[in-house]
């Protein structure tokens, strides 16, 4: 058998993964052309490509995958002739192949509308990876940037500006509302309020009449006869399937584009299918990417000739997305008629949140709804509307949660039927996934691995991650979070008791909640509770024997067994002088020397016993510990700003330096990093921070909750345009908040991934105070800030402590023998370990 | 307090006086020079027991081990090495967590007015 697929976007793909999977191997021989230059990549997180993701990154799959699974691909060779009198298809470039099966996918080029002027410099679309890349070369001329298309694409075209830092955005829409497909009045006018507190200027009802300038552009004319000055113009009006090819060959095709399929996915040629954005399917195209590969499945099972052959037959077109930050989602028939249906609707103009839900006239079913600004509630809903699952009492509590009384709101997603469908993009159900769970598959990844659930948008994580404890629930296996075998708490709970109980050391936690010895995981957790609440020095009490290894000898160990330093250098400000001190004592004690991520200088190779006598020279010079050994604050990365920068707006160097002397040693369930910026443009990557502060025309922008490191994350505006006392407290009550209720070694991204209503409900506690704790960690922190001391310094001064250096209990100040070193440019690295 | 002294026909263990009580930190571990060998030597101080094995860890070779972090696993002393967190009984020196991984060596350790001796094994 042989298989062409004309056309290599995310649907193509697909289409190949399922075919392969059902048929034996190499049982068909498969061919596949490709218009663009790359193999298949993901177009529906195109706009991460301005936010640091490379083309290779975005790929579906690397070049080598086709190769290894005996796929021949034509890149940059679009087909241009189908003969289907012989079953051949002609290339581009010259090829012939002959086909069995002919797959048509070749999705859907972005709709221009016919205005004047479209062709102008500076006018771009937004469909593929060379449309950004034209894009990116000529956004740092642009100071205003113009889109037209007020749609979901049009809005990640939107945001496509912004990251390319064009301040200035405005997107202008035909319709009387955003996003005229999915949601309503009300909703678009809450979406258009919160995008402009982002910088997004929002024109409805506007209809373009022409595009200014003469070679460039220059501007926007309306029929208004209004006029928008744009040096940039992004056109994301819509998409127009791609069936020239589908016409040429003579299959039919619908009236506004679209190839015509039954519900096999079948043209008019039963040997030829068409699937995704090129297919039309009872007069409709599904310009998203679950409706393709849904259709790829059908196909594959179609050809392959499985015995329970699927069937084409529609497909919801529920959405849910981040737009610049912002939820929206809609689901089900988000537009039923008043007369059939009644509505809930929840507006909150303060925080910008508007829900609204139809239900059926009886109060039992869920018909559809629209969510803007908080979409925590959607995969929940949309399940619910799908399955008909009969609302609770007061239905309104599936909107706003049971108010007042403890128990949930609705059954929740254990109550879904097992045909339920959890992952809308690999069409997983509900029975599916708790199926691998009772099989043993008991962690996300497992499960992701074995059923594909989560693994596309990742939605659907959450619902996947409660069937998990839901189903071990069930069988009756204990999955409370406890510390280890020692302490049968989790770390809040444990947080709490030795708040409470003001316990001191180690032994004192066993004695009162403990029993055994303690291992190597319960011990840095306790004494990290500890260093967190009292800020005492770590290694009294005994209790530096509970530290982890770093800690325990405030130094990083490396490989070879000796450790390196790292003095703090707030906000990587330093004077020559000081630069000097470092060098010295580099030489002096024969230290290899790198400046670190984080703008401070780490020296590496010192030998256990020589770490006092180091520090005490850095000490006398000024320096205190740079705490790179601990869960602790790191490093306030900054930009120069606007004492030197001519960009800058405030100085970040003096904030950044005043934020990390404010935490310094403060310790905390995983390490923090923090940057400031002095711009938009934000030299000192803020947004990959635990926290990160960009400066605005009014103040400071303070975004939580960014990672680095193996799954970068950014960073989510918390608070916009704050004087540097408001960003303090806010930064203050945030890091009070995560030390007290993190899990132990959760960075802060991974527990704001984990918090309850995430970024939303960090805002109300941070900012609103809706706990009412906000004095309480006010307080804490101010006592953790005023208790600082440079535990180094303390060392230095303690002839005590200074002993615990030693590498031999039995020959103080021998060195171990066994250290050894390799020369390396000019310094020394430690030798390769076995 | 003394730990069990094995001797037999064959054997016969050599005591040599590694340091003072005071001098390793309860609940924590000290390195012990023996000539050219180095000793990691624990002091549980909540359950009054010494233990004592080689100080280098077999997984990359590293002379780390007295500086690792102590505890028990269902009430069987152990020791974490701080590079890659293997465990190692000290009871009898076998990896806990990487079967495949070789085991260490352990010394007998008894404690009489408050110095600490290590047994050497002597073959006879």
């Amino acid at each position: 058998m042989k298989i062409v697929i004309i056309g290599n976007g995310m649907v193509s793909y697909k289409f190949c993964e399922k075919i392969l999977s059902k048929l034996p191997a190499q049982a068909a021989e498969i061919v596949v052309f490709g218009e663009e230059p790359r193999p298949a990549y993901d177009r529906v997180h195109l706009s991460e490509f301005f936010a640091g993701k490379t083309a290779d990154d975005l790929l579906m799959a690397p070049a080598d995958w086709y190769a290894s699974n005996h796929i021949t691909l034509h890149l940059g060779d679009p087909v241009q002739q189908i003969d289907r009198s012989n079953k051949t298809v002609h290339s581009y470039k010259g090829i012939t192949e002959a086909y069995d099966y002919l797959v048509i996918a070749t999705g859907s080029s972005a709709f221009v509308p016919p205005i004047p002027g479209v062709d102008k410099k500076g006018v771009f679309i937004y469909r593929t990876i060379e449309d950004l890349e034209l894009m990116r070369d000529y956004a740092p001329k642009a100071k205003r940037g113009v889109v037209i298309g007020g749609g979901l694409l049009g809005l990640e075209a939107a945001k496509a500006l912004l990251d390319l830092g064009i301040s200035d955005t405005h997107v202008i829409e035909f319709a009387p509302r955003l996003m005229p497909r999915q949601i309503d009045e009300s909703g678009s006018r809450i979406l258009e309020q919160q995008l402009k507190q982002l910088g997004l200027q929002v024109h409805t009802n506007k209809n373009t009449s022409e595009v200014l300038g003469d070679e460039t552009i220059t501007g926007l004319q309306f029929a208004d006869e209004s006029i928008l000055e744009a040096d940039m113009l992004v056109i994301s009006a819509g998409i127009k399937p791609r069936d020239e090819l589908a016409k040429l060959s003579g299959l039919e095709t619908g009236h506004r584009g679209g190839i015509v399929v039954n519900e096999h996915l079948q043209t008019t040629d039963p040997e030829i299918y068409a699937i995704g954005e090129c297919a039309l399917y009872h007069g409709m195209i599904y310009g998203l990417v679950a409706p393709g590969y849904e259709m790829a499945e059908v196909v594959a099972s179609h050809i392959a000739g499985e015995a329970q052959q699927k069937t084409f037959t529609g497909f919801d077109m529920s959405t849910k997305l981040k737009l610049i930050g912002v939820d929206v989602a809609s689901f089900g028939d988000p537009f039923v008629s008043a007369e059939t249906s009644r509505s809930i609707v929840f507006e909150d103009t303060m925080k910008g949140v508007y829900k609204r839900i139809s239900i059926t006239n009886d109060g039992k079913y869920l018909l559809g709804g629209i969510l803007i600004g908080d979409a925590d509630a959607y995969n929940m809903l949309l399940q619910t509307s799908k399955n008909k699952v009969v609302l609770p009492p007061n239905p309104e509590d599936v909107l706003l949660g049971s108010r007042g009384g403890s128990q949930e709101a609705g059954p929740g997603v254990l109550g879904l039927p097992d045909d339920a469908i959890i992952c809308s993009c690999e069409s997983v159900s509900k029975g599916a996934i708790c199926g691998a769970v009772e099989a043993g598959n008991e962690t996300l990844d497992a499960v992701k691995k074995c059923t594909k659930a989560g693994t596309c948008c990742g939605g659907c994580t959450p619902m996947v991650k409660d069937l998990i404890t839901g189903t071990m629930k069930a069988q009756g296996k204990y999955i409370r979070n406890v510390i280890c075998e020692h302490f049968a708490y989790s770390r809040q709970e444990l947080y709490d008791l030795i708040r409470i109980k003001d316990v001191r050391s180690f032994d004192e936690a066993l004695d009162h909640y403990g029993h055994g010895d303690g291992c190597e995981v319960c011990k840095p957790v306790v004494a990290s509770i500890m260093a967190s609440l009292w800020n005492d020095m770590i290694l009294d009490k005994g209790n530096d024997v509970v530290q982890d290894s770093n800690d325990r000898f405030l130094a990083n160990i490396q490989k070879g067994g000796t450790y390196s330093v790292v003095p703090r250098i707030p906000g990587g400000e330093i004077t020559p002088a000081k630069l000097l001190v470092i060098a010295q004592v580099a030489l002096k004690y024969n230290l290899y020397t790198k400046i670190t991520g984080g703008q401070r200088i780490d020296l590496f190779g010192a030998h256990l016993s020589d770490l006092p006598d180091i520090w005490e020279e850095l000490i006398e010079a000024g320096f205190e510990s740079g705490h790179a050994y601990g869960k602790a604050l790191r490093t306030v990365k900054s930009c120069v700003g606007s004492t030197w920068c001519r960009f800058g707006l405030h100085d970040s160097v003096s904030f950044a330096i005043q934020i990390e002397e404010r935490y310094r040693g403060l310790r905390a369930p995983h390490k923090i990093k923090s940057a400031v910026s002095g711009c938009i443009r934000e030299c000192a990557e803020a947004q990959s921070k635990d926290f990160g502060i960009i400066a605005t025309e009014k103040g400071w922008n303070l975004y939580v909750g960014g990672n680095g490191g193996s799954k970068p994350q950014h960073a989510i505006l918390l608070a916009a345009d704050l004087d540097s006392e408001t960003c303090i407290r806010y930064i203050d009550r945030f890091l009070m908040f995560y030390i007290k209720t993190a899990d132990p070694l959760t960075r802060t991204a991974t527990w704001l991934n984990k918090l309850d209503g995430g970024i939303t409900y960090l805002r109300n506690v941070v900012i609103n105070d809706s706990l009412g704790i906000a004095e309480e960690l006010d307080k804490e922190m101010q006592a953790l800030v005023d208790k600082y001391k440079c535990e180094w310094k303390e060392v230095v001064e303690s002839p005590e402590l200074r002993k615990r250096f030693n590498h031999f209990v039995n020959a103080p100040g021998a060195k171990d023998p066994t250290v050894k070193f390799d020369n390396m440019r000019e310094q020394k690295k430690a030798a390769e370990w076995k | 307090m003394s730990t069990a002294i094995s001797t037999n026909t064959q054997t016969t263990v050599e005591w040599f006086y590694a340091c003072n009580v005071i001098d390793v930190p309860p609940n924590g571990g000290v390195c012990v020079k023996y000539d050219d060998v180095q000793i990691a030597l624990f002091r549980f101080a909540r359950r009054d027991a010494w233990y004592a094995t080689q100080n280098l860890c077999p997984h990359r070779q590293q002379m780390a081990l007295s500086r690792g972090m102590t505890g028990t696993h269902n009430g069987e002393p152990k020791v974490a090495c701080p590079f890659h967190k293997k465990t190692f009984s000290l009871e009898d020196g076998r990896c806990l967590s990487d079967e495949t991984e070789c085991s260490l060596t352990t010394y007998p350790v008894k404690v009489e007015n408050d110095k600490v001796y290590i047994g050497i094994m002597q073959e006879a």
